[in-house]
């Protein structure tokens, strides 16, 4: 308990994001006025950044194992309005790394989710070199995107054409297929600069809590299909 | 008389370079609005005749990411990089962001290269290690939005279409949606700064049209990044988007116009999600209010075919727009091929316009 405690007081000081983000806060709440996450969920940025400063490492413990973290919309409006220059969106960037990093986001069910973006998005940066591309956004899982998008994705080759795309195709322009020395140096970034250990830790402390819930196979091993379908479809109320 | 406004106003002016660019894209515009890349382009080139180069090497910036929290700090910072030292290699010096994630990563990363001296070290000695790469600073770094403003007189000059009601003689009332990583992490990096943007309303005046101010006005759209990304979140971008639609409802908008992918994509989606739902729109005569982007904008005072823009990508439709501006443009050739042939099965439009 001690020493995660410890590790958690080393990680906050060395991040300068939490130098940039954290000046002196005076609780003024300006913060929270202007949160949209404060304003559909239980959330309250002021607090957060007050429990921060107060250095008392083992509530930040409790934060960094609650869903209170996860709830932040990365708008950034409290970096606009805050009168000492603090940015809560900033710290809450960092409280959500070290969770990560500590395992303490398994803890929480918004926490949990981490693994469901490191799947997904993850995975989709490592193999094409974007975020996005139109055959990842599946109609059955988006229905707000509605019929206009299901004739897009059902039509993709012919109508990104239309307009002087070049989908998936070698060369400059629009989702042009990223070449193999591009994607070399991309992907060698990701382990010179730590994210595919970040990856690696997302992975490692979701088997273990899927270990935890029984989420398993017939060879009593974590089941990650079942596990990422749990978290996909968690509830408040259901954990 | 000098007033103290217009003292005030020319803290927020931005220094936007005149010409040879290097453009970097954005992951959502291209899947959901990728003809506005290629108009965008197109109005440089061939309306303003300037230089702007389209580097098959780049990748994203991982902004998305970065704001899920699963790319590190330090990961976008050696992206970043590399795309500086693509551009470095070109002998350009000039680079024009087409998404607001990455112009506010950008910004982010080089204001903290200025406070933390050591991180741009480090973030050298990563890219060296990682590629062999080297790179300068860039002298100028704008969102794709800047260069539009900055032209905006240019493409009045030009302009076959006003934003101007042809039946009424009335100018068009647009909602100016303006993505919160533009202006509200570093003002001063905005056009008019976080309180007073004029990026979007600028271009607006200038071609004829009417802003419309409203209450939500800077209120988020709600992407809220992993709030979308994951399935069982996405109500908060939903409830985030309606707060606005509520809002900007009494003003009756002839259209709303943004700089930020994800904010047109989801002012666009949410409105026909809110249709299904509720059995609501928030335009006039009960259809949906159109949402474009500036570049569709631009594209159609210039005079630009409504189809090659990739007006067809919205759900939202944009018709009653086109009709108002007194575009002629043959309704037949949306769901069209380059060989004019129908594509699929074509999407069914339901009783209040919204496709």
């Amino acid at each position: 308990m001690q020493h995660i405690e410890t590790l958690i007081k080393e990680k906050l000081n060395s991040d300068i994001r939490f130098v940039e983000g954290l000046n002196a806060c005076m609780n003024c709440g300006i913060c929270t006025a202007i949160c949209p996450a404060a304003e559909f969920y239980d959330y309250d940025p002021r607090t957060m950044l007050t429990i921060v400063q107060s250095g008392n490492l083992q509530k930040i413990r409790e934060l960094l194992e609650s869903d209170t973290i996860w709830y932040c919309g990365q708008c950034m409006s409290c970096k606009t309005r805050c009168p000492r220059h603090n940015c809560p969106g900033l710290v809450i960037s960092v409280l959500r790394k070290i969770s990560q990093e500590t395992g303490a986001f398994t803890q929480s069910r918004m926490g949990r989710q981490q693994y469901l973006l490191r799947k997904g998005l993850g995975n989709a940066l490592l193999n094409i070199g974007y975020s996005l591309h139109p055959s990842f956004i599946k109609p059955a899982d988006h229905p707000e995107q509605g019929p206009v998008w299901q004739w897009i994705f059902e039509n993709a080759s012919e109508i990104y054409k239309t307009v002087g795309a070049n989908l998936d195709e070698e060369g400059p322009g629009v989702l042009r297929k990223i070449d193999k020395e591009a994607m070399t140096e991309f992907r060698a970034i990701f382990e010179e600069t730590g994210c595919l250990e970040l990856f690696r830790l997302i992975d490692q402390y979701s088997s273990i809590k899927a270990l935890e819930l029984g989420i398993t196979n017939e060879a009593n091993q974590p089941d990650m299909d079942q596990y990422l379908h749990f978290i996909e479809n968690e509830q408040e109320t259901s954990y | 008389m000098q007033t103290e406004t217009s003292k005030n106003w020319s803290q927020f002016n931005k220094d936007i370079a005149n010409d040879h660019y290097y453009y970097l894209r954005s992951c959502i515009r291209q899947n959901f609005f990728p003809g506005s890349e290629v108009a965008f382009l197109d109005i440089l080139r061939n309306k303003l005749g300037k230089t702007i180069y389209d580097d098959a090497s780049h990748t994203t910036c991982a902004g998305i990411g970065y704001h899920c929290d699963i790319v590190p700090f330090e990961t976008i910072q050696a992206l970043a990089a590399r795309h500086f030292s693509l551009m470095t290699e070109k002998g350009l010096k000039h680079a024009v962001v087409s998404c607001v994630t990455s112009f506010g990563i950008y910004s982010e990363i080089l204001d903290t290269w200025n406070h933390f001296p050591e991180s741009l070290e480090k973030t050298r000695n990563a890219l060296r290690k990682s590629t062999g790469r080297e790179f300068e600073l860039p002298e100028n770094v704008v969102h794709c939005s800047d260069i539009v403003y900055k032209f905006r007189k240019e493409i009045k000059d030009q302009a076959k279409h006003t934003l101007t009601n042809t039946k009424t003689g009335k100018p068009l009332k647009i909602v100016d949606h303006i993505g919160c990583h533009y202006a509200k992490i570093f003002p001063e990096r905005g056009v008019g700064g976080a309180e007073f943007p004029k990026v979007l309303t600028g271009m607006i005046t200038a071609w004829g049209g009417e802003t419309v101010d409203y209450p939500e006005r800077r209120h988020c759209c709600g992407f809220g990044f992993r709030h979308y990304f994951v399935k069982n979140n996405r109500s908060y971008s939903l409830s985030n988007s309606k707060k606005k639609f509520e809002s900007m409802e009494p003003f009756q908008p002839d259209a709303i116009v943004t700089n930020c992918p994800g904010c047109n994509l989801f002012l666009d989606r949410w409105q026909y999600t809110l249709e299904q739902i509720e059995r609501k729109t928030y335009g006039q005569q009960g259809q949906g209010i159109p949402v474009l982007t500036y570049e569709e904008l631009a594209g159609l005072v210039l005079g630009y075919d409504p189809w090659k823009l990739g007006l067809q990508f919205h759900q939202v439709e944009v018709e009653p727009f086109l009709d108002k501006m007194g575009i002629a443009y043959k309704k037949g050739d949306k769901y069209k091929n380059l060989d004019g042939k129908i594509i699929g099965e074509r999407p069914m439009v339901n009783e209040l316009n919204i496709v």
